[in-house]
């Protein structure tokens, strides 16, 4: 934090690179864009797949960024509601026929519920102590899916297989990649989404709770309220992700929610920077391949290896990917800035 | 009502084995005011060190001593070497590291010595101790120890120079530094006590749930309700929060018809849920007061 301060107040960097800034995003969107829709024509499909989840996992981490880096709270407990979404849309399309685009709104109402209702005794917890309950909450997960009392809906061990949709109106791409767009599609929307709540009335209120939660509630932010509707709108986004990869991989069952998935996320929520929502999607990629790059490192001592590069990636980078990337753009902008004047 | 006094009894056995784990989740929070969630793998580390050094033909007790000073080092060491860097860094900074600790200790104890589950041996014999087999010696010896290391750690904590200095190092570091205590040290300290702690509490344990990698995974979720239900602050709590989560579990398991058979990991999630938002200072905890 101290860091982006400094840079922000340097007098000699302000007024003209602003725009300057505002146009290098607006030329690395068209950029990240036009690479991302050639990408799958050029790729083998297996690596389209792993890149829809990496995005999938990317919409989750954004629910993430929301909660914890512009709201401040944590959670360890994501995989609950990336299961919960999962399992909505595999039960509304194995028992009730419906539509898998019709599932991915009612995952997100669902999951927005549910993370409004555990946001509920969340707002008496702080630090530490959401993140036990959190982490709790992604522990007894896996055994409530599997328990008897629904297995009815939900296959319990066995888990729900379900089929991948075909591109729509005769488009002649596989149905791999109609899944990447559709998730590119999706993700780019709720990225959007996401940057509008931290830009609005509601994300400045949501960033004066994180800050100072007193002086917010003396200026009339209605604390509870606002957390617990942050609570549930992370729970929304995670829970269309997870809707979205239950599709992806055509299996839900409840070991895939396990507290694995919950660090899997979390760590990619600070690796990619906790309150960058493009980041989000360094932070998905991370998650999907780092696992597999410590796996070729070494088999037996995959976990090790991944935690090494885990240690060092927060001693080389404390503010994640975003935080590096401003540094760095800082330092050109700066450099370019002083050579443009004379 | 016999049934009834049948699970208390089951309950507190096993209960013992969460106080174990609950005081050293105690403890680490004592001196360095974070969670650590590598606090379980340290611990089965710690035990596998023990298994190894009786393998190589070590008589019990020494190989328990033995292991205990190691850890206690290993403690000192991984604070200093991985975790004093990241001094004064956020709280999300710390819990990455302690995944990577959990990911790293976890891998290289399935990695040196395999993921097979090994039987490991009790000094106290498993005879029953009161005739109707449900409590053993084993289940009465931990509760014994249990219980002696509270005793020894509050005459730590409050009768001995190094022990106040810890607690003040711990409350408010910055007033500790200026009366002239070594906070980096108080610190390295906590972590070397809290890794002998779980190392004691990872071999009574392993006589029970037998030593495999991942035999601390949701003891440590028990644990952490113990803790929480006792209140985070204090190792008394700790251990009575520990043995009600034992009972509780097992009441639940025998009365409540689905939930307690197959969801006992949700009994943890729903009493750590409701103690902290009926009573977040648990029993004994005391609150911590903020001024604005």
């Amino acid at each position: 934090m101290a860091q982006q301060d400094i840079s922000f107040s340097d007098t000699a960097v302000r007024g003209l690179p602003s725009v300057e800034q505002n146009s290098w995003a607006l030329w690395g969107t068209v950029l990240f864009l036009a690479v991302a829709i050639a990408l799958p024509f050029f790729l083998r499909s297996f690596v389209v797949f792993q890149l829809t989840l990496a995005m999938i996992y990317a919409i989750a981490i954004i629910g993430l960024v929301l909660l914890t880096g512009i709201n401040g709270q944590f959670s360890l407990g994501h995989s609950a509601f990336f299961g919960i979404g999962a399992y909505t849309a595999a039960v509304l399309m194995d028992q009730f026929g419906v539509s898998f685009y019709w599932t991915l709104p009612v995952a997100g109402v669902v999951c927005f519920v549910f993370g409004f209702l555990f946001g509920l005794p969340a707002l008496r917890l702080e630090g530490i102590y959401l993140a036990l309950a959190t982490f709790a909450l992604a522990i007894a997960m896996p055994q409530i899916l599997k328990s008897s009392l629904f297995e009815h809906w939900t296959g319990g061990v066995q888990g729900i297989v379900l089929i991948k949709p075909d591109a729509p109106f005769g488009l002649p791409i596989s149905s791999d990649q109609w899944l990447y767009f559709l998730t590119l599609a999706i993700g780019l929307m709720l990225a959007v989404c996401a940057m509008n709540i931290v830009n609005s009335r509601t994300g400045r209120a949501l960033i004066a709770i994180r800050d100072n939660p007193i002086a917010a509630r003396a200026m009339g932010i209605d604390i509870s309220l606002y957390k617990t509707l942050a609570f549930g709108v992370s729970a929304l986004f995670t829970g269309i992700a997870g809707a979205l990869s239950g599709v992806a991989i055509q299996f839900v069952a409840p070991d895939s929610f396990t507290f694995n998935l919950a660090i899997g996320l979390f760590v990619g929520l600070v690796v990619g920077g906790v309150q960058s929502i493009p980041a989000a999607l360094f932070g998905g990629l991370f998650v999907l391949f780092v696992p597999n790059i410590a796996e070729s490192v070494s088999k037996g001592l995959a976990g090790a290896v991944y935690g090494v590069i885990l240690i060092l990636v927060i001693y080389m980078m404390p503010s994640g990917a975003a935080g590096l990337a401003r540094l760095v753009a800082d330092k050109v902008l700066m450099k370019a800035h002083r050579k443009g004047p004379r | 009502m016999d049934l009834f006094l049948h699970q208390v009894l089951a309950g507190l056995a096993t209960g013992g084995i969460y106080a174990c784990m609950a005081l050293a989740i105690v403890m680490i929070y004592q001196a360095i005011d974070h969670l650590n969630f590598a606090q379980g793998e340290m611990a089965m580390f710690s035990t596998f060190i023990a298994w190894q050094l009786m393998q190589w033909g070590l008589p019990y007790w020494v190989a328990f001593v033995a292991t205990i000073v190691i850890s206690f080092a290993a403690g000192v060491l991984l604070e200093q070497t991985v975790l004093r860097p990241l001094h004064g860094a956020p709280v999300l900074s710390h819990i990455v590291v302690f995944i990577a600790l959990f990911a790293i200790l976890n891998s290289a104890a399935g990695f040196i010595w395999d993921y097979t589950v090994k039987p490991f041996p009790t000094p106290f014999g498993t005879q029953p101790l009161f005739g109707q087999g449900l409590m053993s010696a084993h289940d009465g010896g931990m509760i014994a120890v249990t219980l002696i290391i509270l005793v020894l750690l509050y005459l730590f904590f409050r009768h001995t120079r190094i022990g106040l200095a810890m607690r003040a190092a711990a409350a408010n570091p910055a007033s500790a530094r200026l009366v002239g205590i070594r906070v980096g040290w108080m610190v390295a300290l906590g972590w070397g006590m809290a890794a002998a702690i779980g190392a004691v509490a990872g071999m009574l344990i392993a006589p029970v749930v037998f030593l495999e990698p991942n035999m601390m995974i949701s003891i440590l979720l028990y644990g952490f309700a113990g803790a929480v239900v006792g209140g985070l602050t204090s190792p008394l709590g700790a251990v009575i929060g520990g043995f009600s989560v034992g009972v509780i579990e097992n009441l639940a398991g025998t009365f409540i018809p689905y939930v307690g058979r197959e969801m006992k990991l949700t009994i943890a999630l729903a009493l750590i849920v409701a103690v902290l938002t009926v009573k977040p200072s648990g029993l004994l905890g005391r609150r911590v007061m903020t001024r604005v």
